[in-house]
């Protein structure tokens, strides 16, 4: 009998408990003697705090502030940096920067002492957008060029070849902030038991959230439990962002003593939590006098907001993505994360890489426009193939299937015959895309900083639990990780069980993030499970481990960024096609279309799921996710009525196939996918919407009132 | 302020003294403890909160107390134990609807309501029905093929 593929759906783990409404959230749970909170926050986006005025405090209500941070305690909350504080103390960089945590049995009383509390300012001048934080105005408050990082890498020499070239061609692509609207907002529970601090929280990174406030509390990792909750979506909003909670909830609990919630209401979600860097990618390419592309020098500026958090390392992934999957002769790219006073940027699906993926891709189609051809027959000639040399010096090490994925996105498109039957300015078009995404953390990261350990325990009673630290955000990693376990153990799928991890149970299997579970994760447990099964008839409990181990042979150097920036990436293939009413500028997508290199699917349904809701979280980004700050009021479309996400009639039913291409190193040949997934549809919308107006877009969100400008104005 | 407010909750009798003001939605969490309908908005635009209300689909967090004297409510509660909602249940479960899952009882609801008054819909018909139930996991391709899979599946249940 042959084994059935690893790939064949099964029913996920988690489906039924969550479709019949029995799975708990963290709102969902009441703790004996609970307490409510508020955020108090900064209401202006630069300049010192002159006083405070409260409202008389009834019996049983506090307001916490950085006062109240235990003895030998640190004003900070440590992600990548220790530069983010947990309580604004003296000045405020941003509007929506923590002040203080109002706490007390009801809620109703806590809103109204919000509103009764009185901050004075002295305001000072502010920069919202790049080009203001560019240019330090108001004055640095990031060193002294508003500069969180500033680093360049080449490959040859750009300057000779931008020098010699017969022409070069300059170009300008921005993208805007984007909202991850997990559909359950921020949410955390804090509370001690005995000497030790609990916090229950919706979260990606146990890990993280201990290590962020250890030094707050003054305290070793040991007295410090967290417990993810069931995580209602996630996307990178809460990756570092439930830090923000748990520092003043624990300083709360500690002073208190009785357990304390905070649930953001989707108000607060969407005004106050971390967004998708904004981005100003500029290009200027060297083309010969046949039209063949020399070299690129490109300048990616990526806006971080007032603390750096993780936009160093959301930058580098940028810079490393910015040539997309085209090997060009020579290039530089240098990147910046501009200091300004808006909320923090942070971690989103693709972290960093979908920005500059869309703006070589716009880019390319823009070159093409000048040599006359079509965007297709350019990109093609530049397709990474293995061994190609990366903006990083280091090398392509997958075979690239980018051509067999091109022709079955043609097939199923029709791509061809419509690219040439729609002509330009019809009010029809289709546009294509083409992207990747680096595996699991840059680098060397894994090996250097994660360093990720699992572990796998056949209890007394023959069930073997799976004890990672890796989460369920609703990406299906339970199922996946369960899948991989059972099926090496030869065992029924229900005597392998997950449950949400506690850190003081688990190993440290790293984030959360970069798509890293399934393949780095995956392939531990793999390992342990393997182990176990050689063990397997051993009486009583085992416990097997498995710990990170880099292949050999992939140079890379973290000082200078040179050599395999990764080791493996997955890519893409998509293209959309639309219709533009001729009045209204409402674009209608007809139809979408892709293909995927996931290196072998460990749940076909599964990484379907994936496919279906990044593309479509991708085309909203594109089309009508329009998110401004002001100065004044920070960010302006806060709720779901004003901030447009897609709905089930927004865009048409998709057609999504993948390539059969195991990745060595991965469990069962599978690679990471759930943030390639998001990397290219947005680029393929531009495209096609280009074309049907004939009117070249440099910047995203695009919705109707913004086309219609763009189309009066010229580009 | 308080008033005694009278209805049926999943076929049962009950009778909640409160500000007939007060939100539906916080009624049935908080003082029923019935958590499976869900907030993720609170301004009627996301369907999270969505329960039956005498057979039509209503978002929980735009319905004050006052309007549910003498109505019948259904929550996912009480689908769950119907044939038609175990049929929804599944089909959710095999077709791959469920992501996250912080949509996914308010879809079952819009689905519920859906095939109740269209029990062979076709797939436009379909995302029409869950138009009003916004996932931000899944694209919807997975519970629009999850709804017409339970369409055909309970054949005679609607
Ligand atoms: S919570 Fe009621 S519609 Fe969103
Ligand atoms: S499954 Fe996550 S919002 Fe729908």
């Amino acid at each position: 009998m042959r084994e059935t593929p690893i790939g064949t759906p099964i029913r996920r783990l988690d489906a039924i408990s969550k479709a019949s409404g029995t799975q708990m959230y963290l709102s969902d749970y009441r703790f004996d003697g609970m307490l409510y909170s508020r955020m108090v926050r900064s209401t202006v986006a630069r300049g010192r705090i002159a006083a405070i005025n409260m409202p008389p405090l009834p019996d049983g209500y506090y307001f916490i502030t950085h006062k109240d941070i235990p003895e030998g305690g640190v004003n900070e909350l440590y992600m990548i940096k220790k530069d983010y504080r947990c309580f604004a103390e003296g000045d405020v960089r941003y509007i929506g920067e923590t002040i203080g945590l109002l706490v007390g049995p009801d809620r109703g009383v806590l809103l109204d002492l919000e509103q009764g509390i009185v901050i004075e300012y002295e305001e000072g001048v502010p920069s919202i957008s790049i080009e203001e934080g560019l240019a330090c105005k108001g004055g640095p408050f990031v060193g002294d060029r508003n500069l969180f990082c500033d680093f360049t890498i080449d490959k040859g020499n750009i300057d000779e070849v931008l020098a010699k070239a017969y022409r070069v061609v300059e170009d300008e692509i921005n993208t805007g902030w984007q909202e991850h609207v997990h559909l359950e907002t921020n949410a955390a529970v804090a509370e001690k038991e005995g000497d030790k601090f609990i916090i229950n929280i919706s979260c990606q990174c146990p890990f993280y959230v201990r290590k962020s406030v250890a030094g707050l509390m003054n305290r070793p990792f040991e007295d410090i439990i967290v417990r993810q909750t069931t995580t209602g979506g996630a996307f990178g909003g809460k990756e570092h962002f439930p830090d923000i909670l748990a520092g003043p909830l624990l300083v709360a609990v500690n002073k208190i003593g009785k357990p304390i919630q905070l649930v953001f209401d989707r108000h607060e979600d969407g005004a106050f939590s971390v967004k998708r860097h904004p981005s100003r990618t500029r290009f200027k390419t060297a083309l010969d006098k046949d039209g063949n592309i020399l070299g690129m020098d490109i300048d990616v500026v990526y806006n971080a907001g007032a603390y750096e958090s993780c936009s160093y390392v959301v930058l580098q992934r940028g810079v490393f993505h910015a040539a997309g999957v085209y090997t060009i002769p020579v290039t530089r790219v240098r990147g910046r994360a501009v200091a300004t006073n808006t909320f923090p940027s942070d971690a989103f699906r693709g972290f960093g890489a979908p920005q500059t993926l869309f703006a070589i891709e716009v880019h390319m189609c823009h070159l093409a426009n000048e040599l006359g051809i079509d965007p297709l027959e350019l990109k093609k000639r530049y397709f990474n193939k293995k061994g190609d040399i990366t903006v990083t010096n280091g090398h392509i090490n997958d075979t690239v299937v980018l051509s067999e994925m091109l022709q079955q996105v043609m097939e199923a498109s029709g791509y061809a015959q419509k690219a040439a039957t729609y002509k330009p300015g019809s009010g029809k078009g289709i546009g294509i895309s083409f992207y990747n995404h680096g595996g699991a953390f840059t680098g060397n990261g894994e090996q250097m900083i994660i360093k990720a350990k699992a572990k796998l325990h056949r209890r007394a009673d023959g069930i073997v639990a799976i004890l990672v630290g890796s989460t369920e955000m609703g990406q299906g990693l339970q199922t996946a990780l369960a899948k991989i376990v059972a099926r090496v153990l030869d065992v029924d799928q229900d005597r392998v069980v997950y449950d949400n991890p506690d850190t003081s149970c688990v190993a440290d299997s790293g984030p959360t993030v970069a798509s890293r579970s399934t393949m780095i994760v995956g392939k531990l447990l793999e390992r342990a499970a393997l182990e176990m099964k050689e063990r397997w008839e051993e009486p009583g409990e085992i416990i097997t481990q498995a710990e990170y181990q880099h292949p050999e042979g992939y140079p890379w150097d973290q000082s200078t960024f040179q050599g395999d920036a990764y080791i493996t990436y997955g890519w893409g293939v998509c293209a959309v096609e639309v219709e533009v009413d001729p009045l209204t500028r409402e674009v209608i997508t007809k139809g979408v279309w892709s293909s995927h290199d996931v290196g072998v699917p460990i749940d076909e349904l599964v990484v379907k799921g994936q496919i279906h809701g990044g593309i479509i979280q991708s085309l909203g980004y594109a089309a009508m996710e329009k998110l401004e700050n002001t100065a004044k009021k920070g960010f302006k479309q806060v709720g779901l009525s004003d901030y447009i996400i897609p709905t089930s009639m927004d865009f048409p039913a998709q057609t999504a196939t993948l390539v059969h291409n195991p990745y060595p190193y991965g469990p069962f040949g599978a690679k990471g996918m759930g943030e390639l997934v998001f990397n290219g549809a947005s680029a393929a919308f531009i495209d096609a919407v280009s074309r049907a107006v004939d009117t070249e877009i440099r910047s995203i969100p695009i919705p109707p009132e913004t086309l219609t400008e763009l189309m009066k104005h010229g580009a | 302020m308080v008033r005694e407010i009278q209805f049926r909750l999943n076929g049962k009798d009950v009778s909640v003294i409160c500000d007939p003001l007060k939100r539906l939605l916080d009624v049935l969490r908080e003082d029923l403890g019935m958590v499976g309908t869900k907030e993720a908005c609170g301004e009627g635009e996301c369907g999270a909160c969505s329960v039956l209300r005498d057979g039509a689909i209503v978002t929980t967090c735009m319905i004050p107390m006052g309007a549910v004297q003498g109505c019948e409510i259904t929550t996912i509660e009480g689908l769950r134990e119907t044939e038609r909602g175990k049929c929804l249940i599944e089909a959710f479960a095999d077709g791959g609807a469920v992501q996250c899952g912080f949509c996914i009882p308010g879809m079952v609801i819009a689905a519920e309501s859906l095939l109740a008054s269209n029990p062979h819909p076709t797939n436009e018909q379909i995302r029409h029905g869950i138009s009003g139930n916004l996932c931000r996991c899944t694209g919807y391709d997975l519970i629009v093929d999850s709804i017409r899979l339970a369409s055909e599946r309970g054949n005679g249940l609607w």
